[in-house]
């Protein structure tokens, strides 16, 4: 409690005077327009800027590891890539669960690190379903990805790393993806009533169950 | 028991299932802190994001803030120059130190050492004067940008380091005194809430508590980041992983951390502390998952960018979540005593487990 940060010695934040400090879309075109015409973009190493070719991030992946996950799945594998130098396997959402152990048993991914979902609301099947695995084997990193439609249920990896369990909820929760074969599948981080999944794209920073935070906590949204 | 139990360090209520006195199995009821986190990251830009990463895991902000500037690095495909790298190495150890002992001091004193607290928080705050001369502050710190550093280390700053890691080397003997060999202590920790390494991996436990089950890993050594490459230090492995070898590891790890800052004090680079990064960051589509080792494990940052300057989605990865997950398969069979001692061998943060 005596904790409390004390008042900072230098002036505000610096990076506060944004173009975007409005969190509005609108924000996004006026910054595009401004950016390229700057003399900030050569000096960037990153941004594709004009003299320089632009740089390739995403390479097709094509190493023995990948050679042997097309051989025993086929068609099972739809993509494989490198972004940024880290591997990614785009996969049959309905074979997840197989290829999952697979990766565990032979390929040695023993732990799952992390599972996540990003939504592309405009994308015919919205939702990728993102598992980042790590091998103490081989000291490497693998990005598993599996497409879904809203809807479409996703074969849970709770059977093959105990881990999944709480990350499946956490996605349940915020993206509303069911995932089949979970032991328990329910809300984790939201009350269990609630209504709507906030990390979904159509779901506004400032909206809120109103009728669940009326009940509960006895207060008008917003307040 | 709980949300609102002194030994949960937070709001944590975990709803146990007995027989008499002994824990027959466990759920951990979370969520009371969730302010939404990544739905506030895609509704700014990626420097205005950064502060919210420090309200974390709040105990350790600065490693927060080093895991998301890194990962922003790395998608920008941007690098911090090597003398803010070792600075931010320096601070980010002394931060490792002071959370470490904040949990070495409540831990003692949810199992009934009441003493361990004073000295714990009497060199914490040391460390806290150096945060605070560094950056203004003291708990959310802010300390790094993306790209380097906003702030030159200030003038007698190695000077401070090397004071504190100076003392710092009886201090440790000090704690050690009080509770390694002090019988209640062994009694009360030694065989309690054993993790098998198989099961630990299996959970993704990582951080002291995975090294503690005999897993020889360290982020920190398995992918170099930062300036670690540059430095020695032992990564500290128990044998059991019950709590008491949970203990011995993060002593360790603090005497590793302290070493470090003495290695890296040596020797701070001149040069720029920031990078040419512009004042509007777009970083190219694309996605990049960048780990690095936090105080309680594998903070991990994953960020897809869709060419604007806002993320397209920010997903941390809390150590303190997936670690509390093994909490039930560590309770089970023990008393009701234990469950503190186990909540505290963890090592959570709430506000990192709800985000």
């Amino acid at each position: 409690m005596a904790d409390e940060p004390k008042q900072p010695q230098p002036p505000a934040v610096p990076t506060g005077e944004k173009p975007a400090s409005t969190p509005s879309p609108v924000s996004t075109p006026t910054a595009k327009t401004s950016a390229p015409g700057a003399p900030a973009p050569p000096a960037k190493p990153s941004a594709p800027a004009p003299p320089k070719p632009p740089v390739v991030l995403q390479t097709p992946l094509d190493n023995e590891m990948v050679s042997r996950f097309r051989a025993k799945f086929g068609g099972a594998i739809l993509e494989a890539m490198e972004d940024r130098k880290q591997a990614i396997l785009i996969v049959d959402r309905a074979r997840l669960a197989e290829i999952a152990l697979y990766t565990r048993d032979e390929e040695k991914f023993e732990m799952l690190s992390d599972l996540t979902a990003v939504d592309w609301p405009k994308r015919e099947k919205r939702f990728d379903v993102v598992l980042n695995l790590y091998s103490f084997a081989r000291n490497e990193r693998l990005r598993l990805k599996a497409h879904a439609a809203d809807g479409e249920e996703v074969p849970s990896v709770v059977g093959v790393w105990l881990a999944a369990d709480w990350l499946e909820r956490e996605v349940f929760d915020m993206f509303g993806i069911v995932f089949t074969g979970h032991p328990n599948l329910k809300r984790i981080l939201l009350p269990d009533e609630w209504q709507g999944y906030p990390l979904r794209k159509d779901y506004d920073i400032l909206q809120q169950d109103t009728a669940w935070v009326r009940e509960n906590l006895g207060i008008e949204s917003g307040q | 028991m709980g949300p609102q139990h002194p030994s949960t360090h937070g709001v944590l209520r975990v709803v146990l299932k007995l027989d008499g006195e002994r824990v027959t199995g466990s759920e951990c009821v979370i969520g009371y802190l969730h302010r939404g986190v990544e739905k506030i990251a895609e509704n700014r830009t990626y420097q205005q994001f950064a502060p919210y990463v420090d309200r974390m895991d709040y105990v350790a902000a600065v490693s927060n803030g080093l895991g998301y500037c890194e990962a922003i690095e790395k998608l920008l495909l941007v690098e911090a120059p090597p003398r803010a790298r070792v600075i931010r190495t320096i601070l980010t150890e002394l931060q490792r130190i002071a959370s470490h002992l904040l949990w070495l001091g409540t831990h003692a004193l949810d199992i009934g050492a009441l003493t361990p607290l004073f000295y714990c928080f009497r060199e914490r705050e040391e460390i806290l004067k150096i945060l605070e001369k560094y950056c203004g502050a003291r708990l959310t710190t802010h300390a790094f940008r993306i790209g380097g550093l906003q702030y030159e280390a200030y003038d007698t700053f190695e000077k401070d380091v090397e004071r504190f890691c100076k003392d710092f080397e009886s201090r440790v003997v000090e704690y050690e005194t009080l509770l390694t060999n002090n019988r209640i202590w062994i009694g009360r920790t030694k065989g309690i809430g054993i993790l098998s390494a198989e099961d630990a991996i299996a959970f993704g436990v990582t951080g002291p508590v995975l090294r503690a089950s005999g897993v020889k890993w360290d982020i920190r050594k398995a992918a170099p980041y930062a300036a670690y490459d540059q430095y020695q230090f032992e990564i500290p492995v128990g044998t059991t992983g019950d709590t008491y070898d949970r203990y011995l590891v993060r002593m360790e790890e603090m005497r590793q951390s302290r070493l470090i800052c003495l290695q890296a004090i040596e020797n701070i680079p001149p040069g720029p502390i920031l990078a040419k990064v512009g004042k509007v960051l777009k970083p190219p589509p694309g996605e990049v998952y960048h780990a690095i080792e936090g105080p309680k494990g594998e903070l991990g940052y994953y960020v897809v960018s869709d060419g604007t300057v806002q993320p397209y989605r920010v997903r941390i990865r809390p150590p303190s979540f997936i670690n509390l997950q093994a909490f039930d398969r560590m309770v089970r069979g023990h008393l009701v005593a234990d469950v503190v001692a186990i909540i505290g061998t963890i090592d959570i943060v709430l506000g990192e487990v709800d985000r």
